[in-house]
C-alpha cells in the first residue's frame, strides 16, 4: 500500500491505535507509578484521536465532522484530567511520606 | 416498539431524584456546621432509600420499567434514564446498605471537636454520597457514555475512601486501585468509541434493535469487558482489591467490597445480555465462567491463608465475586424461554444481593472487633464470644450466607446455580460451587472457632462499643440470611423491561 492511499483519517486512526499500544505497555510493564501514570495519559490520548477519527467519517448533512464524538471527547478530557489530578495527589503524599521516613533513618 | 419502550412514564421522576438527591445533599454538607454534617448525610440517605423504594415498587406495580426521558428528547438524541427490574431491586439493595452504613459510621466519622483529623469526616461523608449517587446513575443510565461518566464518578468517590487514614500503605493501596480503575475506564471507553463509530448511537434500547457489524460489536465487548473486569478485581486483575479493602476504615471497607465492585458488575451483565445478540458469545461466556471459577478457587485458597481478620474477608469478596460470574456461561447456555427466566439469572442476582448484605456486615463486625480487643490477628480471638456476642453473632450469620449453608441468601443463590449447571449437564460449574463452599467453610470455621472457644485467662475488652453500630451490622447479616426464605425459583420481577434480542 503506497502512502497516497493514507487519508487522513486511517493516518490518525493508525497514530490512535500506536498511541493506545503504547500506553498499554507502559501501563502494564512499569512499576513506579508516575510513569504508568504518564501511560494512561497517553493511552487516553490515543482514544481521543480516534474519537476524533469517528467524527470525521461520520461527517455529514454539509459539516466537516460530526459534532457527537467531539463533545464526547471533551468530557473525556475533563475526567482524565481529574484522574491524573487525583493520581497526582496521591503519589505526592506518598513521596513526602518515603521522604519524611527516610529522615527518620539517617538520624 | 421503541416508541412505546421510550417515553416518560408516571414515576420516572423518581430516577431523576435518586441521581440528584445525592448532589444535593453534597453541596448541603458544605452549608452547614461541622457537627451537623453527619445528621445531613444520614438525612439525605434517608430520602435516597426512600426514593429506591418506592422505585422498586414501581416497577413491581406497574410491571414494566421506568423511563425519564431528560429535557423530553428522544434517544438517539437525547438521553435517557431506565430502571428495568434487576436494576430497582439493586438500587434499593444500595439504598439499604448505604443507610445502614451511615448509621454504623456515625460512631466513626461523627463529630469530634479536639480530633486531630477535622477533614476525615467531611472526605467520608462526602464520599459516601458520591457513591451513592454515582451508583444510582449506573442502574438508571441507559447512554454508554453516560456510564463512563458514572463509572468515573464511582472511581473518583472510593479511591480517597482507600487512603482516609492517610498512612503509606493505604496511600500505596489507593494508587495501585486508582491505576487498574483508570486502566479499566479507558479501555471501556475505547469500546464506546468503537460501538459509536459502528453505529452512530450509544443509547442502549437503540442498539439493541441495530443488526449488523457483528465483528465492530464483538471487539468494543471484548474491549470493555476487560476494562469492566479489572474494575470488579475478577481474577487474575484481583491483585489490587485486598490491600484497598483491608486497608480502609470499616465502614469504608463495607461499601467498596460490598457496592462499588458491583457497579462495573453491573454493566458487564447489560453489555452482554443487552447487547450481545445471543450465540454469539458462547466461547467469551465460558471464558468468563473460568475465569469465576478461578477466581472462587485461588480467594478461598488465599482467604485461608490470611493472618488477620480483614484481610481474609477482603480475599473472601475475590472469591465471592468469582460466583457471580457462572452467570455467563449459565444463563446463557440455559433452555429457558430467554435468560433472564433462568435459574442461573436468578441465582446470580440472588448472589450479588447476598455477598453485598454478608460482606457489608462482615466488614463492619471485623471493625467492631478491631475496636473491642485492639487487634484483629485471627489467633488472638480466643474468648470473643464473651467479649463482643453480638458481632459475634453478626460473623456468624454473615459467614453461613459466605459458605452458603441454608437457610440463608447464599444457600439460595448457590442452590440455583447448582441446579442450573446440573440441569444443562455443565456438571464442572457444579463442581466449583461445591468446592468454593467447602473452602469458604473452612475459612469461616478458623474466624469461629477461636472465637466461641473458652480463653485460658479472661481477656479485656478495650473500649466499649455503641449498641446501635453492633446492631446496624448484624440487621445486615439477618437480611442476607432472610433472602434464603425467598422462592428458590426464577424470580419474575428480574426479567421485567430486559431487552430481549431479536434474532437476526
Amino acid at each position: 500500500m503506497s502512502l497516497a492511499t493514507l487519508d487522513a483519517a486511517t493516518l490518525y486512526g493508525l497514530m490512535g491505535a500506536v498511541l493506545v499500544g503504547i500506553g498499554l505497555y507502559g501501563i502494564v510493564l512499569h512499576d513506579v507509578f508516575i510513569r504508568r501514570l504518564l501511560a494512561f495519559n497517553l493511552l487516553g490520548g490515543g482514544v481521543f484521536i480516534l474519537f476524533g477519527v469517528i467524527a470525521r467519517r461520520g461527517a455529514g448533512a454539509g459539516f466537516p465532522g460530526d459534532p457527537v464524538p467531539q463533545a464526547l471527547v471533551i468530557t473525556g478530557v475533563v475526567v482524565a484530567f481529574c484522574a491524573t489530578a487525583l493520581a497526582i495527589t496521591l503519589i505526592e503524599r506518598l513521596a513526602a511520606k518515603d521522604e519524611a521516613s527516610d529522615g527518620d533513618d539517617h538520624s | 416498539m421503541t416508541a412505546a419502550l421510550m417515553a416518560t412514564t408516571p414515576g420516572g421522576l423518581l430516577l431523576v431524584l435518586a441521581v440528584v438527591v445525592p448532589v444535593i445533599g453534597i453541596l448541603a454538607l458544605w452549608l452547614v456546621r461541622a457537627r451537623d454534617i453527619e445528621w445531613v448525610a444520614i438525612a439525605t440517605l434517608a430520602v435516597n432509600l426512600f426514593l429506591s423504594l418506592a422505585t422498586l415498587q414501581a416497577v413491581r406495580a406497574s410491571d414494566a420499567p421506568l423511563v425519564y426521558l431528560v429535557g423530553g428528547w428522544l434517544p438517539p438524541l437525547g438521553l435517557a434514564l431506565r430502571v428495568d427490574g434487576i436494576a430497582a431491586v439493586l438500587m434499593a439493595m444500595t439504598g439499604a446498605i448505604v443507610a445502614v452504613t451511615a448509621l454504623y459510621a456515625r460512631g466513626q466519622f461523627g463529630f469530634d471537636p479536639q480530633g486531630p483529623e477535622r477533614r476525615r469526616p467531611m472526605v467520608f461523608w462526602t464520599m459516601l454520597l458520591a457513591i451513592t449517587g454515582a451508583l444510582n446513575l449506573i442502574f438508571a443510565g441507559e447512554d454508554l457514555f453516560n456510564l463512563y461518566v458514572a463509572l468515573e464518578l464511582l472511581t473518583f468517590a472510593a479511591v480517597p475512601l482507600v487512603s482516609l487514614d492517610g498512612s503509606r500503605d493505604t496511600l500505596e493501596a489507593a494508587l495501585r486501585y486508582l491505576v487498574f480503575a483508570l486502566a479499566g475506564s479507558v479501555l471501556y471507553l475505547l469500546g464506546v468509541a468503537v460501538i459509536y463509530g459502528a453505529y452512530g448511537t450509544l443509547d442502549l434500547v437503540v442498539l439493541s434493535e441495530i443488526r449488523g457489524a457483528e465483528g465492530a460489536l464483538l471487539l468494543a465487548i471484548a474491549l470493555m469487558t476487560a476494562g469492566l473486569i479489572a474494575k470488579t478485581a475478577l481474577f487474575p486483575l484481583h491483585l489490587w482489591l485486598p490491600p484497598a479493602h483491608a486497608g480502609a476504615p470499616a465502614a469504608a471497607s463495607a461499601i467498596l467490597s460490598a457496592l462499588v465492585v458491583k457497579g462495573s458488575f453491573f454493566l458487564i451483565l447489560r453489555l452482554w445480555f443487552d447487547l450481545l445478540p445471543p450465540g454469539l458469545g458462547t466461547i467469551g461466556a465460558n471464558g468468563l465462567g473460568l475465569l469465576g471459577a478461578g477466581a472462587v478457587i485461588v480467594g478461598s485458597v488465599l482467604a485461608l491463608r490470611q493472618a488477620r481478620l480483614k484481610l481474609l474477608v477482603a480475599y473472601s469478596t475475590v472469591a465471592q465475586i468469582g460466583y457471580l460470574f457462572l452467570i455467563f456461561p449459565l444463563a446463557t447456555g440455559s433452555e429457558a424461554a430467554s435468560p433472564f427466566a433462568s435459574l442461573a439469572w436468578t441465582g446470580g442476582v440472588l448472589q450479588l444481593l447476598a455477598h453485598a448484605f454478608a460482606k457489608a456486615a462482615m466488614f463492619m463486625a471485623a471493625g467492631l472487633v478491631y475496636e473491642a480487643i485492639g487487634h484483629d490477628r485471627i489467633d488472638g480471638f480466643r474468648g470473643l464470644g464473651r467479649l463482643a456476642p453480638i458481632t459475634v453473632l453478626t460473623m456468624t450469620l454473615a459467614g453461613l450466607s459466605l459458605m452458603g449453608l441454608p437457610p440463608s441468601g447464599g444457600f439460595s443463590a448457590k442452590w440455583l446455580m447448582l441446579s442450573a449447571s446440573l440441569g444443562e449437564g455443565a456438571w464442572w460449574w457444579a463442581v466449583v460451587i461445591l468446592a468454593g463452599g467447602l473452602l469458604a467453610a473452612g475459612y469461616v470455621f478458623r474466624i469461629l472457632m477461636p472465637a466461641f472457644s473458652t480463653p485460658d485467662a479472661p481477656a479485656e475488652r478495650l473500649h466499649p462499643v455503641a449498641l446501635t453500630r453492633e446492631l446496624a451490622a448484624l440487621s445486615l447479616a439477618v437480611i442476607a440470611i432472610l433472602i434464603g426464605f425467598l422462592p428458590l425459583s426464577p424470580w419474575p420481577l428480574l426479567a421485567i423491561g430486559r431487552l430481549i434480542q431479536v434474532s437476526p
